[in-house]
C-alpha cells in the first residue's frame, strides 16, 4: 500500500503545496477562534491546557497533520480500489450509530470510541464522494439514462436518509451538495436551476409567511415573494430557452405591470390580498405558455409552463403540508432547521445575538481574545457552528475577508484541480470535494450573518471537534493524494 | 470522456457561483460591520454592567458634636425585567409579604417609560425598596429561586432624636423631575427632600463609584472589565456640623406643644440659628423607609400643617416688635430725637383715625415709648414722616425712604437662610399703594404699618434676625444653620456683615427702650438676676385671637443669642412670648434652667390652645 520510494520525491514535487498552504493557514486562524471562543475571562490564559477546548483543538490538529500525512503516504489507486468497501463499511457504522450512540442533546449522531466521541457522518463524506466517484467513473455510465442518474442520487441519498434517522438533518443536507458536481458531470442545468428554485420557494414560503409584505396586513411576505420569482424566473426561462421575443415581452409588461398596479392599489388605496392577483397571472401565463406550445409545436413552452405550475403546487402544498398534514414535533424540527424557533429568549435571538457580534468588530475588530459578545456567551455554539462571530467580532472586516478570501481560493483552486485530473475518477471525487466545502461555507456563514436558514453545520477547520476536522482533513488528503499522482500514467 | 470536454465549461458556472456567494458575504459583511455602530453599542450594553456603588451620605452633628442624622443599611430589591424567567410570582409575593396587584401595578410602573425615565429591560430596575436587615435576612434565602431580581444595599437615613423635623428634612426616591434637572440622579436614587438634606443635597450625597463588570448571557458576573480600569470609587459624603443646640431646640419643641407657632434663636455676633422651632412638629422618623409615602401622606392632610416649617415658610404681622425698626428709621432720619414726646390718649386719634393703646402716661419720649409699647407714639412718628414735605417731597418718596430702611433690615425678602422654601414677607412700597389705594393716600391710610399690623408680615425668622440685628447695634450676618462642611469652607455669605442703614448711636437708644420693656414695661417676667435681658412684646392683631409674639436678646451687652417667639393665637404678647423667649435665653445662656424655671416651663408646656380642626 505504501507508495515506493522511487514515487517519494516525485509525490513531494507534484503535490499541489498551494492548497496545503491554504489548509494550514486556515487551521491556524482557526485555532486562533476557538482559542477566543472558549476563553474565559475570569480564567487565565491556557491555551495549551489539554483539559480545554483549545488545547483540544492542538491535539486535533496535529493528530489531522499525521492523518493527512499517512493519506499521502497511500497509493492513490487504493481509493479507487477500495472506495465501495470503504462506503459499505461507513453505511453499516452509520445504520448502527443510533442504536449504539449516546444522546447529546438529542441527537443520536456520536459514537463513543475510549475516551472520545466521534461522529460517523463527517467520515461518510469522503465515503460517499468516493463511492460516487469510482460508480460515475465506470466506463459505460451516462448520467442521462436514468437508470445510472437514479442510482447516482440514491448512493448519496442512503447516508442522507440514515443521518436524518441520527436526528442531524442538518449534516443530512450537505449532501445535497452531490447535485452541484452531477451539475458538472453533464446533468441538465435545468434540473439544478429547479432544485434550487424549489428549495428557495419552499424555504422562502415557509419562513416569511407570517410576515406581512410592505406593511399591508393582507399580504404575506412569504407567499408575495414566491409568486414573483416564479413570474420573473418564468421570464429569464423563455429568454434563456426560446427565441421569440413578443411572448416574453407581453408577460413582463401584463405579469409585472398588473403585480404592480394591484400593489400599490393595496397599500394605498384599499389593502387586500394581492396573491391572489399574483395567482390568477401565473395561471393565465401558464395557460398562454401552453398555447404557445400548441401553436408553434415547441416542447419547451410546456416545461417553462410545468415550472410555474409546479412552483405553485410545491408552495402552496408546502405550507398545507406543514400546518396540516405533519405532526406538531415534525413542524417544529422544519422550522428549527429555517431559524425559526429555537430560540429560547425570543425570536431570532440567536441570530440577533451572532449579528450583534459580528457588526460589533468593526473594521479591524476587537482584538484577540477581546470579543465580549463570544466571550460571554451570548452567541450561541460559538465555537462550533457559530465560531464565524469570533472571526467577525475579534479580527473585524478584515479578518472576515481574509478568512473568506482563503476559502474562495482553496474552492477556486480544487475546480482548477479537478479539471486537471486526467480520469473522471479523481474529477469527480475533486469536484465532490469542492461541492462540499462549498455548501459547509455557504451554509455556516449564511447562517451567522442571517441570510441562511440556521442548519447546524460546522465551518470547515474553524468549528472545535476532532471528528469534523478529521473528516475534512480526509476528505481533502485524498484527493491532494490523487492529485500528487495525476502524473503517474501519462509520463510512464 | 466526452462529456468531460462537453461540459467543461460548467467549470465556470460552479466557480462563479462561488465567486458570487463570497461577494455577497463580504457585502452582508461590510454592511453589518462598517455602516453603523448600533452593534457596537448593542454589544457594550449586553456586556458591560455597570454596578453603581452607593456612597454614604454625610451625617449631621448638632453644634455640641451630638450625632443627629447617621446611615443605617437597608436593602432593595432589583429586577431585570429580561431575566425573569419562570418566576413564581405568587410565592414571590409570599416571600416578600405583598399581594399580587401590587406585584402587577409595580410591573407596569417600571416598564412605563414616562414614569421611569431610564427603563431598560437588560438593567436592574428597583422593584421595591428598603426592606429592613430581617426582611431581607428571610428574601435572600429565596432569592435563587426568582431569576432577574437582585438586592442591592443602600443606606438609609436614621435619626437619633425625634426632633428638629424641620431643620434636617429628609431624603426621598428621586422624582421624574429631579432626574431631568440633574443626570446625576438614575430612577430609584435617594435625594433631600427638604431642611438641610434638601439644601445641602451636593455635599451630603457625595459620588457615586460604579464598577464595570462583565456579565454573561445568564447574567452571571465574570469579573471586572480590564480589572477594573474604568472602575470608580465612591467618593463618600460630606458631614455637616449645624449651628443647631439640640437642647436648645428640643426646649423649645417642648415649650412649644400644644401651641401652633415658632421659636427662633440666632446667635447675634456669627448668625447661627441656634433653635428653630416650628409647631406642630414630628418624628423625623416617620419619613424612613417604606412607611415614607404614608406617613407624608398623613401629616398632608393634618389640618394644622405640620408639615409647614412655620419658621421660614410662616408670615405674620410682626407687630409691636416692629416698633424697635420704627424707632431706629425715625430717629435716622431725624423726625425724631430720643427726647421728643408725643401724646397718647388711650392711643392715636387724629381725623377720624383712631389706634387704640392700652393706660399709661402721656406725653411720653422714645424710650419709655418702647418700654410700655405705646401705640400713639409710632403712629405719630410714621406720620410725621410721611407728611414731612421739608425731607420729602411727596409721600412716595417718603414711603420709599421707609421702605429702604426696613428692607436694609432684613425685611420685604428672603434673608437667605441656608433652608428651601424661605418666604419672603411683605413690606409695602409707594408703588403698592398707588396701586391699592389710589394716587391720594395719606399718611392716616398706611398708620398701622407703624406698629406692624396692617400689609407688614414677617417671618419668624426675620423677627429673630431683627433682634439679633439690635443686639449687634446695627448689622446682622445672614442667618444660617449650617456651622461647618467637613473640608469645605462655609460659604461667605455667612460671614458677611450686612449694615441697615440706621447708625449704631440709635440703635443705644432701642436698646435702652427694649431694656426699659423688661425692667419696668410688658416683658417684667423675663428679667432675672443673672444677666440684662432686652425684650419687646408683640401682641398681633388678626381675624381670630391676637398671636403673642416676643422679641429679645441677652444679655444687653456682648449678646450672645437673640431669640424670637411667635405663638398663634396665644393672646397677649406677655402671656406666651415673653416667659417662653427668657427660657430659651436662659438655657442657652445658663446651659440649664433654675428651679423655678423649670416649674416655668412645665406649666406652659402643658398649656394648650384650641385651634378646631378646620384647615389652617
Amino acid at each position: 500500500m505504501v507508495a515506493p520510494n522511487d514515487k517519494g520525491k516525485g509525490l513531494l514535487a507534484s503535490l499541489d503545496w498551494f492548497t496545503i498552504v491554504i489548509y494550514v493557514a486556515l487551521l491556524g486562524l482557526g485555532w486562533m477562534s476557538v482559542c477566543g471562543a472558549s476563553y474565559e475571562f475570569d480564567q487565565g490564559l491556557n491555551f495549551f491546557d489539554f483539559g480545554t477546548r483549545s488545547g483540544m483543538q492542538i491535539v486535533w490538529i496535529v493528530t489531522s497533520f499525521l492523518l493527512g500525512l499517512l493519506i499521502l503516504s497511500i497509493d492513490e489507486r487504493f481509493f479507487d480500489s477500495f472506495s465501495y468497501i470503504i462506503y459499505l463499511g461507513l453505511i453499516v457504522l452509520l445504520a448502527a450509530t443510533p442504536y449504539i450512540a449516546h444522546s447529546i442533546k438529542g441527537s443520536l449522531s456520536w459514537i463513543k470510541v475510549g475516551p472520545f466521541s466521534i461522529q460517523p457522518a463527517e467520515f461518510a463524506k469522503f465515503a460517499t464522494a468516493l463511492c460516487v466517484a469510482k460508480y460515475m467513473s465506470h466506463n459505460d455510465y451516462n448520467i442521462s439514462r436514468w437508470f445510472n442518474f437514479v442510482v447516482t442520487c440514491l448512493l448519496f441519498l442512503l447516508p442522507m436518509v440514515l443521518i436524518v434517522m441520527q436526528r442531524e438533518t442538518g449534516s443530512a443536507l450537505v449532501y445535497s451538495a452531490f447535485f452541484l458536481m452531477l451539475y458538472r458531470e453533464g446533468m441538465p442545468g435545468s434540473v439544478l436551476f429547479a432544485g434550487v428554485s424549489a428549495v428557495l420557494f419552499f424555504v422562502v414560503g415557509v419562513r416569511f409567511d407570517d410576515v406581512p409584505f410592505w406593511g399591508i396586513q393582507p399580504i404575506s411576505s412569504g407567499r408575495f415573494w414566491v409568486m414573483f420569482l416564479i413570474l420573473v424566473f418564468v421570464l429569464g426561462l423563455l429568454r434563456v430557452y426560446t427565441r421569440r421575443l413578443a411572448p416574453f415581452l407581453l408577460i413582463l409588461f401584463y405579469g409585472i405591470g398588473l403585480t404592480l398596479a394591484a400593489l400599490f392599489f393595496s397599500k394605498y388605496v384599499l389593502p387586500f390580498d394581492i396573491t391572489w392577483i399574483q395567482l390568477a397571472i401565473l395561471l393565465f401565463t401558464s395557460a398562454y405558455l401552453i398555447w404557445l406550445a400548441v401553436k408553434y409545436r415547441s416542447s419547451r413552452y410546456v416545461y417553462i409552463a410545468l415550472f410555474a405550475l409546479g412552483g405553485l403546487t410545491l408552495h402552496y402544498s408546502a405550507n398545507y403540508v406543514l400546518d396540516n398534514v405533519m405532526e406538531p414535533h415534525q413542524q417544529t424540527r422544519i422550522r428549527v432547521l429555517l431559524g425559526m424557533e429555537d430560540d429560547p429568549r425570543g425570536a431570532g435571538y440567536n441570530v440577533i445575538q451572532a449579528k450583534i457580534a459580528i457588526g460589533s468588530g468593526g473594521l479591524r475588530g476587537k482584538g484577540f481574545l477581546n470579543g465580549t459578545q463570544t466571550k460571554l456567551k451570548y452567541v450561541p455554539e460559538q465555537d462550533t457552528d457559530f465560531i464565524f462571530c469570533t472571526v467577525g467580532e475579534e479580527e473585524g472586516f478584515l479578518g472576515c475577508a481574509i478568512v473568506l478570501g482563503l476559502f474562495l481560493a482553496l474552492i477556486l483552486r480544487l475546480i482548477h484541480l479537478a479539471e486537471r485530473q486526467p480520469y473522471a475518477f479523481g474529477r469527480i471525487y475533486g469536484y465532490s470535494v469542492m461541492s462540499i466545502f462549498l455548501f459547509h461555507v455557504f451554509i455556516n456563514v449564511g447562517m451567522v450573518l442571517g441570510l441562511t436558514p440556521v442548519i447546524g453545520i460546522p465551518l470547515p477547520f474553524f468549528s472545535y471537534g476532532g471528528s469534523s476536522l478529521w473528516g475534512f482533513t480526509i476528505l481533502l488528503f485524498i484527493f491532494l493524494r490523487m492529485d500528487a499522482g495525476r502524473n503517474r500514467f501519462t509520463h510512464k | 470522456m466526452e462529456n468531460d470536454r462537453q461540459y467543461s465549461g460548467r467549470k465556470y458556472v460552479l466557480g462563479g457561483i462561488a465567486v458570487v456567494i463570497i461577494l455577497v458575504y463580504l457585502l452582508r459583511l461590510f454592511t453589518l460591520q462598517l455602516t453603523s455602530d448600533d452593534f457596537k453599542r448593542s454589544a457594550d450594553s449586553n456586556a458591560f454592567l455597570k454596578r453603581i456603588q452607593f456612597p454614604a451620605r454625610g451625617a449631621i452633628r448638632d453644634r455640641e458634636g451630638k450625632l443627629l442624622v447617621y446611615n443605617q443599611p437597608a436593602y432593595d430589591i432589583m429586577v431585570v425585567i429580561s431575566e425573569m424567567v419562570n418566576v413564581d410570582t405568587l410565592d414571590l409575593c409570599q416571600s416578600l409579604g405583598i399581594n399580587k396587584d401590587w406585584f402587577d401595578r409595580r410591573m407596569v410602573e417600571i416598564m412605563d417609560r414616562s414614569r421611569n425615565p431610564g427603563y431598560s429591560k437588560y438593567t436592574q430596575q428597583l422593584f421595591m425598596s428598603q426592606l429592613s436587615a430581617e426582611e431581607f435576612s428571610s428574601f435572600q434565602e429565596k432569592l435563587f429561586r426568582f431569576p432577574g431580581f437582585y438586592i442591592q444595599k443602600r443606606n438609609i437615613r436614621q435619626y437619633a432624636y425625634p426632633n428638629a423635623a424641620h431643620v434636617l428634612g429628609d431624603v426621598g426616591e428621586v422624582s421624574p423631575s429631579d432626574i431631568e434637572a440633574d443626570d446625576y440622579y438614575q430612577s430609584g436614587d435617594y435625594i433631600g427632600k427638604q431642611g438641610v438634606e434638601r439644601s445641602y443635597e451636593r455635599q451630603l450625597r457625595g459620588e457615586k463609584g460604579v464598577e464595570i463588570l462583565l456579565r454573561d448571557a445568564r447574567g452571571r458576573i465574570k469579573g471586572n472589565y480590564q480589572d477594573g480600569k474604568f472602575d470608580r470609587q465612591p467618593v463618600p459624603g460630606k458631614n455637616l456640623t449645624l449651628s443647631l443646640d439640640l437642647e436648645l431646640q428640643q426646649l423649645g419643641e417642648r415649650l412649644m406643644q400644644h401651641k401652633l407657632g415658632s421659636i427662633v434663636a440666632i446667635e447675634p455676633s456669627t448668625g447661627e440659628i441656634l433653635c428653630l422651632v416650628s409647631s406642630p412638629t414630628y418624628d423625623p422618623r416617620l419619613m424612613v423607609g417604606r412607611q415614607r409615602g404614608k406617613n407624608h401622606q398623613m401629616l398632608n392632610a393634618d389640618p394644622h400643617l405640620p408639615l409647614l416649617n412655620r419658621a421660614i415658610n410662616g408670615t405674620y404681622p410682626p407687630g409691636s416688635t416692629f416698633k424697635t425698626s420704627q424707632a431706629l428709621t425715625f430717629l435716622e432720619e431725624g423726625i425724631i430725637t430720643p427726647q421728643t414726646a408725643y401724646p397718647c390718649s388711650h392711643g392715636f386719634h387724629y381725623h377720624g383715625m383712631k389706634v387704640g393703646c392700652h393706660g399709661h402716661g402721656s406725653p411720653l419720649p422714645l424710650i419709655p415709648a418702647i418700654g410700655t409699647s405705646c401705640n400713639g407714639y409710632f403712629c405719630w412718628g410714621l406720620y410725621h414722616m410721611l407728611s414731612n414735605r421739608k425731607r420729602y417731597d411727596n409721600i412716595q418718596e417718603a414711603m420709599t425712604t421707609w421702605k429702604d430702611y426696613m428692607v436694609s433690615m432684613g425685611f420685604g425678602y428672603q434673608l437667605g437662610v441656608d433652608l428651601p422654601g424661605e418666604k419672603r414677607g411683605m413690606i409695602p412700597n409707594a408703588d403698592f399703594y398707588d396701586k391699592h389705594l389710589g394716587r391720594t393716600w395719606s399718611p392716616l391710610s398706611v398708620i398701622s404699618i407703624s406698629i406692624g399690623q396692617g400689609e407688614v408680615t414677617l417671618t419668624p425668622l426675620q423677627i429673630a434676625n431683627l433682634g439679633a440685628t439690635i443686639a449687634n447695634r446695627g448689622y446682622y450676618i445672614t442667618p444660617h444653620i449650617v456651622k461647618e462642611v467637613q473640608g469645605e469652607p462655609l460659604d461667605t455669605t455667612y460671614s458677611t456683615k450686612h449694615y441697615t442703614k440706621v447708625s449704631r448711636r440709635n440703635y443705644e437708644y432701642v436698646v435702652e427702650g427694649m431694656r426699659r420693656a423688661v425692667t419696668g414695661g410688658t416683658c417684667r417676667t423675663a428679667n432675672n438676676p443673672w444677666y440684662e435681658v432686652c425684650g419687646k412684646t408683640g401682641t398681633a392683631q388678626n381675624r381670630g385671637h391676637d398671636h403673642s409674639v416676643f422679641m429679645g436678646f441677652a444679655p444687653k451687652d456682648n449678646p450672645q443669642i437673640a431669640v424670637a417667639v411667635y405663638v398663634e393665637n396665644g393672646g397677649w404678647g406677655a402671656t406666651f412670648g415673653v416667659p417662653i423667649g427668657a427660657l430659651i435665653m436662659e438655657k442657652f445662656i445658663n446651659g440649664h434652667l433654675s428651679a423655678a424655671s423649670e416649674a416655668r416651663a412645665e406649666s406652659i408646656e402643658k398649656k394648650v390652645i384650641f385651634y378646631g380642626s378646620t384647615k389652617r
